[in-house]
């Protein structure tokens, strides 16, 4: 009796840890090897537009033929051809400095929010989350009215009497920034509120009570505190802002190209299946640097303790 | 044992049999170390300290004890400077701080939730307060390794918070807030996270330390037994305002109201009108108990009084006594509370009023001498009920 009711018990454990890892397995592991298997092949014009392709009826010696027909190619003229690198600087230079922005005007806002009185907090919550009820896609061309060379940031400025001549805002890198930095400070603020808002007033006044100012209380305790959230919040813009395409495209210019773009191009323009492949899993390995680096923090700091 | 002269010139390490003749209230040269000026403190519309004045001197165990909501936590906070007064001052040592900023107070607070820095483990959170004064790590190590020494937590340095029993966890908020050497530490409800067992055992050992350490303590607290154990003296708080300010046992036999009779303790309160007062004993006319003698008052005679006692003051019999006097009620017992060492019975008198009588077991027979519904006879001794004239 006892027996049976453990074996169904642990055949309930089996299912729920088996369904998590289907669903990696089928929606991220099995797209994965298609794409690190096309970026292993070479464009043709043919359907699909690469060879070779494994026909399963053929048996070990098909098998033998397709692998032999792989090769690393692709990622070779990835590192030959400056195009790509300049296309992965440019990508993680405006990632990182978007993330500095983010992170510069993400922190006093949380910080603002939650020293705000509690009636309050709930709508500058939703102010925050607001964006999203927009499509993303019609909020950047929202911005494409608002940064044209007679659109409302430059009708504004010229009232103002701020600049004489309008300045063009669009197809800079400015306006790769604005965009970047609008669209992605809710993910930005979010996590820093979460963390802030966990923090327990008392240990302002305990710190306080053991002898330290205001100011420095806030570099002791509550920086350390928000910690997790500034480091969620910045791998949060981080990580999508490198392969950023949409913002780059409609609102940047056309000298340089962020990695989203190069792959787009490539995909798209060059019908080259195989090297866009070979970019998009050299871009995957680069973006999980940090996230490893984090994990590792992550379980340093709670091994620490023990 | 032999060196009773050296210990009482150096009170930080009288232990041994001193706390009785501690009394520097009573002495109208001692100067208080904490003063409360008229202090006066609302919230909006709340009143939460009103006009309060109030001295604590060195060395002293002081608690205030009211139910949540009476200002006791709030002039706490007045001390620690948390709180700036609407009006009054507030004095440490003859100087005034009311304007001085918590961080530049010698008082050092243990927060009723601990508040300790979850990122610092147990010796950053006690180094805390000692980095803040800008001393050399050796010595903030030493002073450390010597305070967790001093609550038995050597070996723990390592550990988080989060990493602690609550026990261990208090006790790191009592080493954090000992180790800067406060001139007063403020306790705030110190113990009401942890059970009953282990509470009992901190309240002596917070006394022990306070003798060890020969500091000033002013505890908070709405646990009276906590505050009785404790205090040197207790201040019992009601909306704001010091009710009563007294020992343990001058709070529990001499209340000064009915409030803080029925506050302190369990109390039968019988209402009155003085026949007689003087330095002999009082006697009150009441409806429910007839003629009352009490212990002596000022009572004008012809007014409205009160008579409280406890019930471990009353006897209770199942046979009427054999001199009839006063202090003499008849009733049925209601209810009882059986609570090992002692049982209450609550007795239904025949006039409908309901009184307390406790009474130790001194026997051990399960089945207990008087039963519900019997009928019994409740005396006391004139001097057992205290006149209360509010």
């Amino acid at each position: 009796m006892k027996g049976a009711l453990g074996q169904e018990r642990s055949w309930a454990r089996l299912f729920i840890v088996f369904v998590p890892y289907a669903w990696l397995a089928v929606f991220f592991l099995v797209p994965f090897v298609i794409v690190l298997k096309i970026s292993l092949s070479q464009t043709a014009i043919a359907q699909p537009p690469y060879v070779p392709v494994l026909d399963p009826a053929g048996g070990l010696a098909a098998l033998k033929e397709f692998l032999a027909g792989l090769s690393f190619e692709n990622y070779a003229l990835i590192a030959t051809d400056a195009i790509y690198l300049i296309s992965y600087l440019r990508s993680l230079e405006i990632a990182l400095l978007s993330t500095a922005i983010l992170l510069l005007i993400g922190f006093p806002l949380a910080y603002g929010m939650t020293r705000a009185p509690r009636r309050w907090q709930a709508v500058l919550f939703m102010l925050v989350v607001l964006p999203f009820w927009t499509s993303f896609l019609i909020r950047i061309y929202a911005w494409i009215n608002i940064l044209q060379r007679d659109g409302l940031l430059n009708q504004l400025l010229l009232a103002l009497r701020i600049v004489d001549t309008p300045p063009g805002w669009l197809s800079t890198d400015t306006a790769i920034y604005i965009g970047i930095v609008y669209s992605y400070l809710p993910f930005m603020v979010l996590p820093i509120y979460a963390a802030l808002e966990r923090m327990d007033e008392t240990l302002l006044e305990a710190a306080a009570d053991l002898g330290c100012p205001r100011w420095k209380a806030f570099w002791l305790v509550t920086l350390p505190l928000a910690l997790p959230g500034v480091i969620a919040g910045s791998l949060l813009c981080f990580i999508p802002i490198v392969g950023e395409f949409v913002i780059p495209d409609l609102l940047g210019g056309s000298e340089s190209m962020m990695i989203g773009q190069t792959l787009w191009t490539e995909f798209f323009t060059n019908k080259d299946w195989p090297v866009a492949s070979a970019v998009a899993m050299v871009l995957l390995c680069l973006l999980v640097v940090p996230l490893v680096i984090y994990q590792h923090l992550q379980t340093r700091e709670l091994g620490k303790g023990a | 044992m032999g060196s009773a002269d050296a210990n009482s010139a150096k009170p930080a390490n009288v232990r041994d049999r001193p706390r009785r003749k501690f009394a520097p209230w009573a002495d109208p040269a001692a100067r208080p170390l904490v003063r409360f000026e008229a202090i006066s403190k609302r919230f909006g519309e709340v009143s939460a300290v009103d006009n309060v004045t109030l001295d604590v001197f060195q060395g002293e165990f002081f608690a205030l004890l009211g139910p949540s909501g009476c200002g006791k936590t709030t002039l706490l906070r007045l001390l620690a400077g948390f709180e700036a007064p609407d009006a009054g001052r507030v004095l440490l040592d003859g100087e005034d701080i009311t304007a001085v900023p918590p961080h530049r107070r010698p008082v050092n607070m243990m927060f009723q939730t601990y508040a300790l820095f979850p990122h610092l483990n147990v010796a950053g959170n006690v180094a805390f307060g000692l980095r803040q004064e800008g001393l050399p790590k050796r010595e903030i190590a030493a002073r450390v390794a010597e305070m967790l020494d001093l609550v038995q937590l050597e070996g723990y340095e390592r550990r988080k918070p989060d990493q602690l029993s609550g026990g261990q966890r208090q006790r790191v908020a009592l080493a954090r807030a000992l180790v800067k050497r406060p001139r007063v530490l403020l306790l705030d409800e110190p113990l009401a996270a942890l059970d009953k067992k282990l509470r009992e055992e901190t309240q002596f050992e917070l006394l022990h330390l306070k003798d060890r350490l020969g500091l000033t303590f002013v505890i908070v607290t709405h646990d009276q037994e906590e505050a009785m154990t404790v205090a040197d003296r207790i201040g019992v708080m009601d909306r704001g305002q010091l009710v009563q300010v007294a020992t343990p046992p001058e709070i529990y036999e001499q209340p000064n109201s009915r409030w803080v009779a029925d506050f302190i303790g369990d109390v039968n309160l019988i209402e009155g009108r003085v026949i007689e007062a003087g330095p002999g004993g009082t006697t009150i006319e009441s409806d429910s108990a007839g003629t009352v003698r009490a212990a002596a008052s000022e009572a004008k005679p012809g007014s409205i009084v009160w008579v409280a006692f406890r019930p471990e003051k009353l006897r209770i019999a199942r046979e009427p006594p054999p001199s009839p006097g006063g202090n003499c009620v008849a009733g049925a017992v209601w209810d009882i509370g059986y609570l090992g060492d002692f049982s209450i019975y609550k007795v239904h008198l025949d006039n409908g009023v309901m009184m307390k009588a406790a009474a130790p077991n001194t026997t051990r027979l399960i089945e207990r001498p008087i039963g519900f519904d019997d009928r019994v006879w409740l005396t006391w001794a004139p001097d057992a009920g205290v006149v209360l004239t509010r």
